[in-house]
């Protein structure tokens, strides 16, 4: 059962802060599809509710000047993969939004949710990980910019101080221009499931060769994690069977899998091995190479 | 009875109410100053109760009772939904309290308690303190039954419930004699039913005194006798209601959730108590399907022929009986009208364990046997060289077969006709051939299996159902029937049944479709593919009684016979000439307003069905498996079954559809998880239970093949668990074909077929 004691709704960005930072205890809600989970498993006693729902731009998803994706934190995952601009410069970012949960799910969650929840398996961090995504983070008095490489601390925590809002989500142009890629969701269900394990990659390929590589796991170590070794490794090498196939090795050892009853590391690491390989390729077709 | 409104697809009697939500729910109902009830459960395996000290829990504001096994009788009772017995040895173990002093599992009711809301009283469970004392516990069958487990229940010291199984024909000397003698093991999961609306149920004490339960089940008689029997209550002091029913699947086939919540209305005076069970606890809470371990040993002639087959049988039955015993001598007796063994003989033992209990659930034990019989005759066919279907086929009974044991007569046999339409739909001989040499990552196979089940539980239950008919001043009728309706179609199969009997159209026929045991016939419920079977013949029954009153009326208004009359859209015919001699509406008048012979027309009736009549069906699937990550998916699945007369199409396609979904789930996902070390539930909520999801659902085709049998009223047989029992083996028997590896455990999730690619070399 849901123990809420108050529910703050805030109509400004402003005023919002001021909320936070009066009361850090406050709990923020977006679409609430991670926090009333968790509220109804009892891992909050009572809690009083900070909701951003209904401050107005926070969900809007736009192309900037100088070619810089931004996207609001409150954007659902429905929004997200149905917006044209996403569509046609971060399609991996659709294919990613699509593969979340289902339509409902779809409809309350959202992106900045995703992300702040810290969770190993969210849906939308290893494409925005292979995308060098910025995390625009706003309290009262400051504002900072992190890659969201640097934001998971382990699993279920992110490095939000207190007071700290997520606002927008940022990929500059030139970690999406000239770059195909392909999100690969393995789970037991084609729906309502979350990832036993997934692969993002993006990359770069010209001639038979990878001029850039980008490999971003979930659900193999506490956190998101990209695979830099393979990416060196595979930097300008010419895409044959075998470097692939090393690329694999490389991602799989780069992987921290456990154990747990989801899944076990065997299988989870020669999953990593499959489907970065799988996800390779695919990203090589849509550039309209042949491997 | 030219009406024909049997056989044609006639819209559910409550489509409309369902989905414009205008049907209402045993939670849809508020009484005023409702309380809610709530259970503290056991977070240990197996630990004896030392001390439970209630105080603070009592204490706190707007907490109105607590409850432990001190504050109730010390009745022992049994909860499972079988017609009650007069004869002693028949009866269900009866090895629970309400509240238990013992924990046996994870999840047994201990303490509950009464308060104004959902917040307080979960607040007020943790005021609850316990002394426990933990004792070691016990999770697979195998490990119950050694010397010096842990004793799960004092009455039962080898925790084995029962250990009776049927045996018929020289099984020694056949496997003596036999030419080849095939070995295997089979293994099931622990699955649950998943019914969309959990355990719930209130109670009060209305203004007579008396005690009234609304309740989610599947057998309102059979809930008012378990309470009765719980509370020590005089059974008619007792009234169950059932409204709208959102599915059970056998769930509902147990009393669960009953005789706690009138404990809990009684405490506070019988103000309305509601006590509504979370999917977490319905999990666990409830009833699951039993995991079974199966030896198969069969013995084969020269020929191809099977001789004899020998079955050790392990079923896992959880910390409570429950069905217990019955549901693997369901499983024991259901497969055996459907090939020819000279000899059979079953050893099962059912097994107390700390799990969760373990019940009736959709098909009662025949899925698991006949993944164990359908794997193990493929396997015997690739060993045989012989191609798998004409292996079945050279092996089935014939029509007028009778089981040596249950004298259960087939007088109907369609399997042969569903083989040849399940190959032609599948494109069989096409496909084995397409697939014979296959490269690359993933590998298409097919697979079939055959199926026998009953239609009801004659002989070894009672198969009482009752049906009642009131006519209307237009000729229209209510029709009441003890048989449950819960989601399943039978209110409207049966107002079908009634229709055509009486030659009036459908929507003339009003059934009442919530159950009150104070007004509705007796009927034990829904349960065993019983109701279209059963009930049908009660409904046929009260019809037939009507049709000759009215026709009686009629028949002084011409001077004919009544046999020279007919029904035929609601005006009565004679039948030589095909002219109307009244309407129906001018008899119905008369009987209600003839000043000299008014007596309105009404039959209320009860048929005890004392013969079985088994259906048949097969599944065909085509699967495509990853290689590389195990993951199998389903192509194209056809389930064709030989189900008697078929009432109402559409309706039994639905069934159809539900049940192989059920079956797809049994076969590559549904497993409940526990860990070894605690016997903690490890995945009792639908994000970690790997329920499908109707993204992986393939198109499922579904056929008939057309069959009468004289057991049933209108030719008809079971239909409602059978669609669930082939397609795990057909599917498990097409990853076999596609892979030639022999899978011998359910469920073929990606991480178990991994393994078993790993073990044999593939991976
Ligand atoms: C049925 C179901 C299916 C699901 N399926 C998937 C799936 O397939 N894939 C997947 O990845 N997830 C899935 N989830 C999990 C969940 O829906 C997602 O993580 C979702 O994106 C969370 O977003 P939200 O807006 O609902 O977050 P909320 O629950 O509102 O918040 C999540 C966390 O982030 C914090 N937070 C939210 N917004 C901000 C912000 N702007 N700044 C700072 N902190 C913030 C909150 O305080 C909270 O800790 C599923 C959940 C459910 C219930």
């Amino acid at each position: 059962m849901y123990n809420i004691t108050n529910i703050l709704e805030p109509i400004t960005l402003n005023e919002a802060l001021r909320m936070y930072s009066d009361n850090p205890k406050l709990k923020i809600i977006a679409g609430g599809s991670d926090v009333l989970i968790q509220l109804n498993h009892g891992k909050f006693d009572d809690v009083e509710l900070l909701s951003l729902r209904k401050i107005k731009n926070l969900n809007n998803i736009s192309l900037l000047e100088d070619g810089t994706i931004s996207i609001g934190a409150m954007s659902s995952f429905s929004n997200t993969f149905r917006n044209e601009i996403i569509n046609k410069y971060l399609p991996v970012l659709t294919e990613a939004a699509v593969s979340m949960g289902g339509p409902q799910i779809r409809n309350m969650a959202t992106i900045g949710g995703n992300i702040c929840n810290g969770a190993v398996s969210a849906d939308s961090a290893p494409t925005l990980f292979s995308y060098n995504a910025f995390l625009k983070l706003v309290s009262i008095d400051n504002i900072r910019m992190v890659p969201i490489n640097d934001f998971y601390d382990g699993p279920g925590r992110v490095k939000l101080q207190p007071g700290e809002i997520l606002t927008e989500i940022l990929i500059t142009k030139e970690n999406y221009h000239k770059m195909t890629g392909n999100y690969i969701k393995f789970s037991n269900r084609e729906a309502m499931d979350i990832a036993m394990l997934s692969v993002a990659v993006i990359c770069n390929v010209e001639n038979g060769v990878f001029n850039d590589l980008r490999i971003s796991l979930g659900v193999s170590a506490p956190t998101p994690i990209r695979c830099y070794d393979a990416e060196n490794y595979a930097k300008g090498k010419s895409f044959s069977k075998e470097t692939i196939e090393t690329i694999g090795q490389y991602a799989k050892k780069s992987a921290k899998a456990r154990n747990s009853w989801r899944g076990s590391k065997a299988y989870r690491e020669h999953l990593i091995n499959i489907l970065s390989q799988r996800a390779i390729k695919e990203a090589i077709k849509r550039a309209g190479g042949k491997c | 009875m030219s009406n024909k409104v049997i056989g044609s697809s006639v819209n559910r009697l409550d489509a409309v109410a369902k989905v414009t939500g205008k049907a209402k729910y045993a939670d849809d109902f508020f009484e005023r100053d409702m309380l809610i009830g709530k259970v503290l459960r056991s977070p240990y395996a197996h630990a004896i109760i030392k001390n439970i000290d209630i105080s603070k829990a009592k204490a706190l504001p707007g907490v109105e009772a607590v409850l432990t096994h001190n504050d109730l009788p010390k009745i022992q009772f049994a909860t499972a939904g079988h017609p009650w017995s007069l004869d002693p040895s028949h009866r269900d173990v009866e090895d629970r309290l309400i509240l238990t002093d013992k924990a046996r599992f994870v999840g047994d009711s201990i303490a509950a308690v009464v308060a104004k809301d959902v917040l307080t009283a979960e607040k007020a469970l943790k005021l609850i303190e316990i002394e426990y004392e933990v004792l070691p516990h016990v999770l697979e069958p195998e490990e119950a039954i050694k010397p010096g487990a842990p004793v799960i229940h004092s009455e039962k010291p080898d925790n084995i419930i029962s250990s009776f199984g049927p045996e018929f024909g020289d099984v020694e000397s056949d496997f003596n004699n036999a030419f080849h003698v095939f070995e295997g093991k089979y293994e099931t999961s622990i699955v649950q039913h998943c019914q969309l609306e959990n355990q719930t149920a209130f109670s009060y004490t209305d203004t007579d005194g008396r005690i009234v339960i609304v309740s989610s089940t599947q057998i309102p008689h059979i809930v008012r006798r378990i309470v009765g029997q719980a509370l020590g209550i005089s059974w008619g002091k007792i009234r169950v209601i059932k409204p709208y029913i959102g599915g059970g699947f056998g769930n509902k086939q147990d009393v669960i959730v009953e005789p706690l919540v009138v404990a809990m209305s009684l405490a506070v005076n019988g103000r309305p108590v509601r006590y509504a069970l979370t999917r977490e606890e319905c999990f666990i809470g409830t009833r699951t399907r039993h995991a079974m371990k199966f030896e198969f040993k069969t013995a084969v002639s020269k020929e191809g022929k099977l001789i004899a087959v020998s079955i050790n049988a392990l079923s896992n039955n959880g910390a409570y009986a429950s069905h217990g015993h019955s549901i693997i001598m369901s499983a024991s007796s259901k497969f055996r009208p459907l090939y020819n063994f000279k000899s059979i003989k079953v050893t099962p033992k059912t097994v107390y364990t700390n799990l969760p209990t373990a019940g009736a659930m959709r098909a009662y034990g025949v899925p698991q046997i006949f993944f164990a019989l359908e794997s193990h005759l493929d396997d015997i066919a690739l060993k045989l060289n012989l191609d798998p279907i004409e292996f079945r086929k050279q092996n089935l009974i014939n029509v007028g077969h009778v089981d040596p044991l249950t004298k259960v007569k087939v007088r109907s046999f369609g399997i042969l006709e569903c083989i040849e339409k399940g190959k032609e739909l599948i494109k069989w001989d096409e496909k084995k051939k397409n697939y014979e040499k296959q490269s690359g990552d993933k590998k298409k196979g097919i697979g079939m299996a055959c199926f026998s089940y009953f239609s009801g539980t004659h002989p070894v239950s009672l198969e009482l159902a009752g049906a009642r008919i009131v006519m209307n001043q237009d000729g229209s009728i209510q029709l009441q029937v003890g048989a449950t309706e819960i989601g399943q179609g039978s209110d409207t199969a049966l107002a079908q049944m009634a229709a055509d009997v009486l030659g009036i159209s459908f929507d003339m026929v009003h059934v009442i479709s919530c159950q009150d045991t104070d007004i509705t016939p007796f009927d034990t419920g829904a349960y065993a593919s019983r109701q279209t079977f059963v009930a049908g013949a009660a409904v046929k029954k009260a019809a037939l009684e009507v049709r000759k009153k009215i026709l009686t009326i009629a028949s002084k208004k011409v001077g004919l016979n009544i046999d020279e009359l007919d029904i035929i859209d609601a005006n009565i015919i004679e039948k030589n000439l095909g002219s109307i001699v009244c309407s129906l509406e001018d008899v119905a008048m008369e009987s209600y307003y003839d000043r000299i012979n008014a007596s309105p027309i009404t039959s209320d009736t009860s048929v005890n069905i004392r013969t079985n009549a088994p259906a048949y069906g097969v599944t065909f699937a085509e699967v495509e498996v990853d290689m590389k990550t195990g993951k199998i998916e389903v192509l194209e699945i056809y389930n064709v079954h030989d189900s008697g007369v078929i009432i109402n199409p559409k309706l039994a396609e639905g069934q159809v559809h539900g049940g192989v979904s059920m079956g797809l789930g049994y076969a590559l996902s549904e497993q409940m998880l526990f860990d070894k070390e605690t016997g903690k539930p490890l995945n009792n909520n639908l994000l970690d239970y790997k329920l499908q999801t109707i993204l992986d659902t393939p198109k499922i085709g579904v056929s008939f093949v057309d069959t009468y049998d004289a057991g049933g009223s209108f030719g008809q047989k079971s239909l409602g668990e059978n669609p669930t029992i082939s397609p795990a083996p057909a599917i498990r028997n097409a990853v076999f074909n596609a892979t030639g590896v022999a899978f011998n455990k359910i469920p073929m999730n990606p991480q178990a077929v991994f393994e078993k690619f790993k073990e044999v070399g593939l991976l």
